[in-house]
């Protein structure tokens, strides 16, 4: 079988995706299955995350696969010096796929140049986080029934958010209207917006949340971090005009869901959980039917 | 009328490389990046030139050297309009204006310093693209960020 990894998004074709998402509305209606048994996970976390890390484990020990590796890098080899290159070639002598997350951009194309294992890429510095896309694809899918022709909302941090800039791509092969919200400052960058333009598509820029609201399918949150604004009076005038709250939800459509990677702080009030158009919580859970799907893809059992 | 006398401005070669048509601004970039300013061989250079195909041109001449691909790609990324001239004899045996390739290979680092290729023993590797004014850049396979050419280091 040829080794497959998935490092970015844009590694795997609208297809593939749909097969995955599809995969993963099996594994949320029987999560548990012997699909892994006999099967050794590489679980290599050199920068700690522990939401996606539990995610991942999760995934395969309710398909029956065990789980070798570490939580943090200060626990491993590399504390002695060792380059990635090494450990990646003597885990894969231990195991069948390697799920790894690193510090460093570009960690995990290397990793999966040198591996003859499979890799997954369960984040790489601030360049790719690609089951977190595909975890947002589904709860895109799942809440709405589909992923064609929906109005997609970003709001927040465009300019610095990794998710953002991943769906965004990802969303482009659906024919999709995109609305981004956020202040001047923090903007999508023109990389991203490329592929929008080169896929025909359109997309609307917004300072005002409220006018955007009544037109989203989705609204996709994200926070606004203190340290990205060079000058502490430009936060401060911004940072209370990206939170949303229960009241605002009146004006959005029906079908509207709010999704948000996690964790919040501040910028979706307490309140906002109660209604039936707050997803964030279930989609996290969706990443575990997701990452059962992507790894059973990938090992060719599914 | 007098193309022959701009000519020999700058001396003529028996052998070796002769590198024409470079913007006037890159000449010395040229020869940074090609070693020329440590070569034990004859280098002949002028710049800020007349041209009759641009306005300001600046032409280099090495004795007894010839460039490998790595080293004309290099030419080819700061100075995308220049003739690389193989001179034997005093007979001119190829002409060629340079072409940037799609794949850019180990000559140029990456600008994200947090990329893998800066952190350990990984050679570069960059698709060449155009962004929306038509400004060349490098686009990194790992890191996947882009590096433009006020940003080139070269290896």
């Amino acid at each position: 079988m040829k080794k497959r990894s998935l490092v970015s998004i844009n590694d795997f074709s609208k297809d593939e995706i749909n097969r995955i998402l599809d995969l993963a509305e099996e594994f949320e209606q029987k999560p548990r299955q012997n699909l892994l048994n006999q099967k050794v996970i590489a679980s290599l976390f050199f920068e700690p995350s522990t939401r996606t890390r539990l995610s991942f484990e999760s995934a395969v020990q309710q398909l029956g696969g065990s789980i070798i590796g570490f939580s943090s890098a200060a626990t491993s080899s590399v504390q002695k010096g060792e380059t990635l290159k090494d450990t990646i070639l003597t885990v894969a002598n231990y195991s069948d796929l390697i799920v790894m997350r690193h510090h460093i951009d570009g960690a995990a194309r290397w990793a999966s140049e040198v591996s003859p294992v499979p890799i997954i890429n369960a984040g790489d510095g601030a360049n790719q986080h690609p089951t977190q896309c595909l975890l947002d694809l589904y709860s895109i899918r799942k809440t709405q029934g589909t992923l064609e022709n929906l109005d997609i909302a970003f709001v927040g941090d465009l300019k610095y958010g990794r998710t953002v800039h991943s769906l965004s791509i990802a969303m482009t092969m659906f024919n999709t209207r995109f609305h981004l919200v956020s202040p001047v400052e923090l903007k999508l960058p023109s990389a991203v917006k490329r592929h929008i333009k080169e896929a025909n598509l359109t997309y609307e820029q917004y300072t005002d949340f409220m006018e955007m609201m009544p037109k989203a399918d989705i609204i996709y949150m994200t926070r606004i971090q203190r340290e990205r604004f060079p000058d502490p009076l430009e936060y401060e005038k911004v940072k209370n005009a990206y939170i949303l709250t229960k009241d605002m939800l009146e004006y959005s459509k029906n079908n509207m869901k709010v999704l948000h990677p996690l964790p919040r702080v501040n910028e979706i009030t307490e309140d906002v959980d109660e209604s039936p158009k707050a997803y964030y919580f279930q989609q996290a859970l969706n990443g575990v039917y997701v990452r059962q799907a992507l790894i059973t893809y990938i090992l060719g059992l599914k | 009328m007098n193309s022959k006398r701009k000519e020999l401005i700058v001396s003529a070669i028996s052998n070796g490389t002769v590198i024409d048509h470079i913007p006037a601004e890159s000449v010395f970039q040229v020869i940074r990046i090609l070693g020329l300013d440590k070569t034990t061989k004859p280098v002949y250079f002028g710049t800020n030139l007349e041209s009759k195909k641009y306005s300001n041109k600046g032409i280099i001449k090495i004795s007894d050297k010839y460039f490998e691909k790595d080293e004309i790609n290099k030419i080819a990324l700061v100075a995308p309009t220049a003739t690389l001239i193989v001179i034997k004899d005093y007979e001119v045996v190829y002409k060629s204006d340079v072409k940037i390739p799609n794949q850019i290979e180990k000559i140029v680092k990456c600008f994200n310093p947090n990329c893998i290729t800066n952190k350990e023993k990984v050679e570069t590797r960059f698709k060449v693209i155009y962004d929306e004014k038509k400004q060349l850049k490098l686009a990194c396979r790992y890191c996947e960020k882009n590096t433009s050419r006020q940003n080139f280091v070269f290896s």
